[in-house]
């Protein structure tokens, strides 16, 4: 049915916006110049009128009709069905009933809410596409009766435009007020249930607790310490790999590289950048964790099957090109006469370059490090196939270790309830990650913004 | 007045300064030759992630097939309701036509085993399509089990004892004289991309999959290509610079560095508990990658505004031209090469983002393509990571093949980009 309510919007607009030039044709027939405006912009406006509230009435109906239906039909049930039962679980039944889902022999109450809900659903189907197709001709007509010589559709057209382009740049404050609110919101269910002091310094991460009373599970504890250290280790591993050979990339790029070379190398990393994590990902399970494995066996070492070691390395791999292309901006960043004075003084490109350039370009490397660092901590499906699943305290990378966002996905992925701890432990991970990584960014493009004012 | 004085001429040939400037030139090639071996290092650890996928999932763009005569008798199919056969049986006569010594029923079973699980619906299915066959005998080529597919690729080696691999002795016996009749053939897995996922790696394929995609980056391009170019439109030519529009600058740069797995859980939270939109529907994958793909394309699309001369601007506001006017006529068409650059980059860091699609739910296993953008359904890379999660030994290859045709999909994209701004790139 929505699809329908979106086709005759097109089909709406489409049609306006030819009413609404044709008739300003027709007054520019017999008005010639004096007319304000050219007969398509008095289509458009006809057009915006017709199309945008239609839209916009589409979208909110769209998003209410599940609560509106639902809160009618919890508040038809009699007292004696919502008293104390899980209200919840008696509506998802009743859709189920409705959708021909059954089960077991519903109850006649279910039945007769049932039908309730088939009959209210036809209604507001119906009722949707009734309501926008009013909407559209009436605006059609109020609009095209405002047509006239003197009319000024462009200027009305342009402040509709206008308003519509703020909209769409507010669209981004919407998402991050949608994830801030989102996060805090369930966050602050879970801390209900936890204190936010035993999640922030706990030091026993199980969240495994039994959804049933009869399941044998852990009996959950949320100190997240553990899942902090793990995700720090790894990303520890992947800096230790990545910025080095990073760094090098870009020295080599700006200083010794010619232009051949360059052009040759810079794709390959940009290829490096554009590869899917989840390709990072099953690399590392297929190739690198297994060979750590023989060489740590051929060594003597026990290297766990799902090392830190592994998802670092290629964690890292995957952060090469951006420390590289940060710091190749960086080195390039600083100006010429720095580099022409230091070579004129006679040092070699080398130190030129160590005491030199990368003194100069040093707050920019340090903010694509920065970074990096952001990228590796959010970084999901290389640790969700090559990390461990089990919290353990350790520093060693030769073990296991989980991380925050290995343990979102196990967390979440699957059917779960909604209320538990257990799902509600996700959000809370995710509202240390999002501010985590927020403040790492911002720390990141202040300090490479008051580097470039420096010079600039 | 200070006295000038001149340093005394300094004999720089001497044995001393020689081997100074030599300990710094051989520090300069010390320095170069590292920066060499970090570009190497990172070249080969590219190529050793290519080359790995590559081996392990070659195998499986081919698939080992078995051509074997079904005998579709009339007392397992009746010719008016060839749906409602006993396929099973058929196929049961199939076998024992082939190899008539063997009588043992645990032998019976091993041979079975030789075909795909889902022999009996394929033979069904080319029935129905055909009915005038009951009676006579059917010839179709049917995908070999995994096991099977293994040892003619040569995966599973068969000198190994008979209980350390997966086939038994008995099998790889069936296996040759099968071989010798010629009745083995390895021919392109089409199935690859014509079937959807299965159980079975023999049958399970990428249709399900590239549709999904295709349909959550449908929606994704509907919703963050007009957006963000309105946003980034209103954002460089007509927002007057005050605080306000500072603060969605910040916002937009600091979204664009959220982590992915963030806006899953704002799916999550938003789009199917708050709006109880449904679960693995495309629809809300594409809404997800949608927020995440936009503050790439305003970032990109403002770029290439910058990039047209002002002088445009003032040429069309100088013969009479409102400011949307001079925009939407002249600016933005100008941008437009590079625009749809920044777009297609964006939409295949779209195509290849897991972990938000993990969290709505596009990890399910489902059996058949999505025939809508609300039908449950996968995505191309959360197969991958389903494939990936899977035991059999099949589905390692298939896992490769994916990520290949993932990276293909990938190239073409990117390449059209690349094409794009070479063609149509006008520097002013």
């Amino acid at each position: 049915m929505a699809g329908y309510a979106f086709l005759i919007i097109i089909l709406a607009t489409t049609a306006a916006y030819v009413v609404g030039r044709s008739t300003g044709t027709r007054i520019r027939a017999t008005h010639g110049a004096k007319m304000h405006s050219l007969p398509g912009q008095h289509g458009a406006f006809v057009a915006a009128w017709v199309g945008v509230p239609a839209l916009i009435f589409v979208l909110l109906w769209l998003v209410l009709q599940g609560t509106v239906i639902d809160r009618l039909l919890i508040a038809s049930l009699p007292a004696s069905m919502t008293d104390g039962a899980n209200v919840q679980l008696l509506v998802s039944e009743i859709k189920n009933v409705t959708a021909g889902r059954i089960f077991q022999e519903p109850s006649p109450e279910i039945v007769a809410a049932a039908e309730r809900l088939a009959h209210w659903e036809a209604i507001a189907r119906w009722a949707m596409i009734v309501v926008v197709l009013a909407l559209t001709v009436v605006a059609l007509v109020v609009t095209r009766g405002m047509l006239s010589v003197r009319f000024r559709a462009r200027n009305n057209f342009e402040r509709i435009l206008t308003g519509l382009m703020v909209f769409c740049s507010v669209v981004a404050i919407i998402t991050t007020i949608g994830i801030v609110a989102s996060l805090l919101f369930e966050a602050s269910r879970f801390f209900g249930k936890v204190p936010v002091a035993e999640f922030l310094f706990g030091l026993n991460w199980e969240p495994q607790i039994p959804l049933r009373e009869d399941q044998i599970a852990g009996l959950g504890a949320f100190g997240a310490i553990p899942v902090f250290t793990g995700t720090l280790l790894i990303a520890t591993v992947a800096m230790l790999v990545a910025t080095p050979i990073g760094l090098l990339t870009a020295i080599y790029l700006v200083e010794y590289a010619d232009d051949r070379v360059r052009a040759a190398v810079k794709p390959i990393l940009e290829v490096l950048a554009g590869i899917p994590t989840v390709v990072y990902g099953f690399f590392a399970v297929l190739t690198v964790a297994p060979v750590m494995r023989q060489f740590g066996g051929a060594l003597g070492v026990d290297v766990s099957p799902n090392s830190a070691l592994a998802a670092g390395v290629v964690m890292g791999v995957m952060v090469i090109p951006f420390i590289s292309s940060l710091s190749d901006d960086a080195l390039n960043a600083v100006p010429g006469a720095l580099r022409d004075g230091s070579l004129a003084l006679g040092a070699t490109r080398s130190e030129t370059m160590i005491k030199v350039l990368l003194p100069a370009a040093l707050p920019g490397i340090m903010g694509g490090v920065l970074l990096g660092v952001s990228r590796a901590i959010g970084e999901t499906m290389i640790v969700v196939m090559a990390a461990g699943l089990i919290a353990t305290l350790t520093a060693n990378p030769l073990d296991a270790v989980t991380t925050v966002t290995v343990q979102i996905v196990t967390l979440l992925v699957g059917d779960t309830e909604f209320d538990s701890p257990k799902t509600l432990a996700a959000f809370a991970l995710g509202l240390v990650l999002f501010f985590a990584t927020l403040t790492l960014n911002v720390l990141a493009l202040g300090i490479v913004r008051k580097y470039r004012e420096k010079y600039d | 007045m200070s006295e000038t004085s001149f340093p005394q001429k300094v004999d720089w040939s001497n044995t001393v300064a020689t081997r100074r400037r030599g300990r710094r030139h051989a520090a300069d090639r010390r320095l170069q030759i590292i920066g060499i071996s970090a570009i190497a290092l990172a070249v080969a650890l590219l190529a050793t992630l290519i080359v790995s996928l590559t081996l392990s999932g070659y195998r499986a763009f081919v698939q080992t097939m078995i051509t074997v005569d079904f005998p579709i008798s009339t007392e397992n199919v009746s010719a008016e309701d060839p749906a409602a056969g006993n396929y099973r049986a058929v196929v049961r006569d199939a076998l024992a036509n082939l190899f008539p010594g063997v009588t043992d029923p645990g032998e019976q079973r091993a041979l079975g085993q030789l075909l795909t699980n889902n022999t009996q619906f394929m033979v069904r299915d080319a029935v129905v399509r055909d009915p005038s066959v009951v009676g006579g005998a059917l010839r179709l080529t049917i995908p070999a089990a995994d096991p099977i597919d293994q040892l003619n690729k040569g995966v599973i080696d068969r000198h190994l004892p008979e209980d350390q691999r997966r086939v038994s002795n008995r099998q790889i016996e069936w296996y040759d004289e099968l071989k010798a009749e010629g009745r083995i053939s390895t021919p392109f897995n089409i199935g690859l991309f014509l079937n959807a996922d299965s159980r079975f790696p023999e049958i399970a394929g990428l249709a399900g999959a590239i549709v999904g995609s295709f349909y959550a980056l449908l929606v994704c391009l509907v919703i963050s290509f007009p957006v963000g170019i309105a946003a980034a439109v209103y954002l460089e030519e007509f927002a007057p610079i005050n605080r306000w529009t500072d603060l969605i600058e910040v916002n937009i740069n600091n979204l664009a560095a959220v982590p992915s797995i963030v806006f899953g859980l704002l799916g999550l939270a938003v789009f199917l508990n708050a709006f109880g939109l449904p679960r693995s529907a495309p629809l809300v994958g594409g809404m997800v990658l949608a927020l995440m793909t936009l503050p790439t394309i305003i970032i990109v699309t403002r770029a290439a505004l910058k990039a047209v001369p002002p002088s445009i601007r003032q040429a069309a506001l100088a013969v009479g031209a409102s400011r949307h006017q001079a925009v939407i006529h002249h600016v933005l068409p100008l941008a437009m090469p590079g625009v749809l650059t920044g777009t297609i980059i964006g939409l295949a860091r779209a195509l290849g983002e897991t972990a938000p699609l993990l969290l709505i739910g596009m990890n399910a296993f489902i059996t058949s393509p999505p025939g809508g953008l609300l039908d449950a359904s996968t995505a191309l890379p959360t197969q991958i990571f389903i494939w990936a999660d899977s035991p059999e030994r099949g589905f390692v290859a298939r896992t490769s093949a994916g990520i290949l045709v993932l990276l293909g999909f990938l190239i073409v994209m990117n390449g059209l980009a690349v094409f794009l701004r070479q063609r149509f790139e006008r520097k002013w």
